[in-house]
């Protein structure tokens, strides 16, 4: 198959000290993920599914095991060649979507685009442009507290996409929300697919784990089933 | 549903991963300032409590730096009049004589002597100008206007010598001293006094039974609390001058004065000596040659030397002095100011810790997060020296509207003022940013 990887992880351990406790919250994860796929994790509580998410997002090193993403050997960056990875090429949706509050909606989404040194109005017009996609062209000089929890999530996808990230990904996105909005999020993360974007999502819900093109569990640190529920949209068109 | 047509990716200007150099510095700088000026706006109230003590410590260093420049120009001023290159000696009573004047009359005899100043001259070979002088305090009369002043007879050449221009007229010649002419030269203090509607050059004043035709009029002289301690007490500024011959053969050598039911005879032939010295540097050896020299005459202290160029010195080293306490305040409430600085941006890290974690999420290095915080405690430092300053300079100024005392604000005291409460903000906001962009992305993120 021609598609590249995009993430690949091998044999990832993330141990935590606690004390005299160490606790193993990864034991061993390899995992291979292809552009345009859309993958949610799932698996019960406590099982990692966080700590895993925070390797893939850069916030966090594996304490063994190698992380490409793309070309890059990310697991021996320091913390400024991380903190650019994540700022150029991920894109992070929280469960509880983590907007600065004392900005504007507008300001929240350019942030990304503020860190890696973009001329203001040229920020400012790609964050514009975002926000009229996800549907808030209308309410980009509100603060986040105005917006419905729904809302809020959309900034959050439109900061997610500013800087045109390799991977997107989302801790529980619908976590916080009633089921409309949640559908609605939802979809707009379908439309995300089809264009071709890399997606993971972490999930509780079975029936959301299913919209996804691969479904992973993780049961104790250890990916416990890794299963291809369909091809990816970008590679159904090709 | 709203608008759902999917992101497609932006196009991107050319960026790398990996920017630096001065602009993007630069660039960055600015922009923190903007965030930060936000930041620190919506919390406006707690931003300037929080700035007060920085406010207070500099806006009191300059305040009191002004007054204290502004006492102490006064005093320099002062002595700098009486000359820095003299050696005034003056004609005290001595205390044990004091002692005896009771209620009957009697005749104290005292002073310098026309014999002291004589052995003066021959002695010391580097005192260039002699100017004696003798007070005699009576009444000056213009027909019905009197004013109690005191009538000094001196030498012509006493204006340049004490740095006491004449303002209007002449001073007295040699010729009307050689002659024993009645002329006068009236401090400017008399003038309301004695002649508040026309000019008196030309005029005549008359002291007991003598009258004096003025020939012109001194210049005014500040009064200060210094002139005060020099000169006894503030009457003895309304002087009136003549020629000391004239005041030999008119009022003699002796002095009946009238005072309550005791009548007081003093015998003094000279009041006052003015010594100019060549070279400054001459003038402390120089007056300590001429204390050995009259003390050996004067067995009884009936003379007083006042140094002018020592009470300089003295003047400076108080000013000293007191800039040392000065500046030991200041540092301590710019340090108290810090430490507030400190403690609330401590708190305000903690408050952010959310903010910090999304922040480093999205691409903030640790360095974006140092200059935020940083940027902004040195604004509020900053604001704060600022405030402080106008304040300073504020303060003196109404003092000096209010109370007549003459303040200085010298330029480099706001200007240093201003820089160390810059610096405090960067000491004081080193710390604090460090721990902000030193904490984990991933802990900031579950804070809640
Ligand atoms: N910073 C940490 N220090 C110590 N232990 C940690 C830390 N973070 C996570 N763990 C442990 O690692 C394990 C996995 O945690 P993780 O947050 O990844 O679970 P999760 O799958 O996301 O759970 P949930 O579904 O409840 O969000 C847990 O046992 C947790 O206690
Ligand atoms: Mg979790």
């Amino acid at each position: 198959m021609g598609v590249k990887s995009i993430v690949r992880l091998e044999e990832v351990r993330k141990t935590y000290q606690m004390g005299p406790v160490t606790v193993e919250a990864l034991r061993g994860v390899s995992i291979d993920i292809k552009s345009g796929e859309y993958v949610t994790i799932m698996g019960p509580s406590g099982c990692g599914k966080s700590t895993l998410l925070n390797l893939l997002g850069c916030l966090d090193r594996p304490s063994q095991g190698r992380y490409y993403l793309g070309e890059q050997d990310v697991s021996t960056m320091d913390d400024d060649e991380l903190s650019a990875v994540r700022g150029a090429r991920l894109g992070f949706i929280f469960q509880s979507y983590n907007l600065i509050q004392q900005l504007t909606v507008l300001e929240n989404i350019e942030i990304p685009l503020y860190y890696q040194g973009w001329p203001e109005s040229e920020s400012r017009a790609a964050a514009m442009e975002l926000a009229r996609r996800v549907g808030l062209g209308s309410r980009v000089g509100h603060k986040p507290s105005e917006l419905s929890g729904g809302q809020q999530q959309r900034v959050a996808i439109a900061r997610a996409l500013v800087n045109d990230p390799l991977v997107i990904l989302a801790d529980e996105p619908t976590g916080n929300l009633d089921s409309t909005s949640g559908t609605e999020i939802l979809s707009v993360f379908d439309e995300l697919h089809w264009q071709g974007k890399t997606l993971i999502m972490v999930t509780h819900d079975d029936e959301i784990a299913h919209r996804g093109t691969r479904n992973i569990r993780i049961r104790d640190g250890l990916v416990e089933k890794d299963l291809r529920l369909r091809e990816s949209a970008a590679a159904r068109t090709q | 549903m709203p608008d759902s047509s999917i992101p497609k990716p932006t196009p991107r200007p050319g960026i790398a991963v990996k920017t630096t150099g001065l602009s993007i510095t630069v660039f960055r700088l600015r922009r923190a300032v903007r965030v930060g000026i936000k930041s620190l706006w919506q919390h406006r109230l707690r931003s300037l409590l929080t700035v007060l003590g920085i406010v207070f410590g500099v806006c009191s260093v300059i305040a009191m730096l002004a007054i204290g420049e502004g006492a102490s120009y006064e005093a320099q001023e002062q002595i700098k009049n009486l000359g820095s290159q003299n050696i005034i000696l003056n004609s005290v009573k001595p205390p044990e004589e004091q002692r005896v004047t009771g209620n009957q009359s009697s005749a104290v005899e005292y002073g310098l002597t026309y014999p002291d100043v004589k052995r003066i001259r021959l002695t010391i070979p580097r005192v260039t100008v002699v100017v004696p002088g003798r007070i005699i305090r009576d009444y000056a009369w213009n027909i019905t206007r009197r004013v109690d002043c005191e009538i000094v007879g001196t030498v012509p050449w006493y204006p340049e010598m004490r740095n006491h221009p004449v303002a209007q007229g002449r001073f007295f010649t040699d010729d009307e001293m050689e002659s024993l002419i009645n002329v006068c030269v009236l401090g400017a203090e008399m003038i309301p006094k004695l002649f508040p509607l026309e000019s008196p050059l030309g005029k005549t004043v008359r002291v007991g039974g003598n009258y004096y035709r003025v020939v012109g009029i001194m210049q005014a002289r500040a009064k200060t609390k210094q002139a005060e301690s020099t000169d006894k007490n503030a009457d003895a500024l309304i002087r009136m001058f003549i020629p000391l011959t004239t005041a030999k053969g008119r009022f003699g050598e002796t002095i009946v004065k009238q005072r309550g039911a005791s009548r007081e005879i003093e015998k003094v032939a000279l009041h006052e000596v003015t010594i100019k010295v060549s070279n400054r540097d001459e003038v402390v050896p120089v007056s300590q040659a001429i204390k050995a020299l009259l003390d050996r005459n004067h067995k009884k202290a009936d003379y007083k030397m006042i140094v002018p160029l020592e009470m300089l010195k003295q003047a400076e080293r108080t000013k000293q002095i007191f800039n040392i306490v000065l500046g030991s305040i200041a540092a301590i409430s710019l340090l108290v100011g810090g430490i507030g600085i400190m403690n609330i941006m401590l708190a305000s890290v903690t408050e952010r810790t959310r903010e910090i974690g999304i922040r480093r999420a999205l691409g903030a290095k640790k360095r974006d997060i140092v200059t935020q915080f940083l940027v902004e405690t040195v604004m509020l430092s900053g604001a704060g020296g600022l405030i402080g300053v106008a304040l300073g300079v504020a303060i003196p100024y109404f003092v000096q509207l209010f109370s007549k005392m003459v303040t200085i604000v010298t330029p480099w005291s706001p200007i240093i003022a201003f820089s160390i409460s810059a610096i405090v903000g960067i000491v004081f906001g080193i710390y604090p940013a460090m721990r902000a962009a030193n904490m984990d992305p991933v802990e900031a993120l579950r804070h809640e």
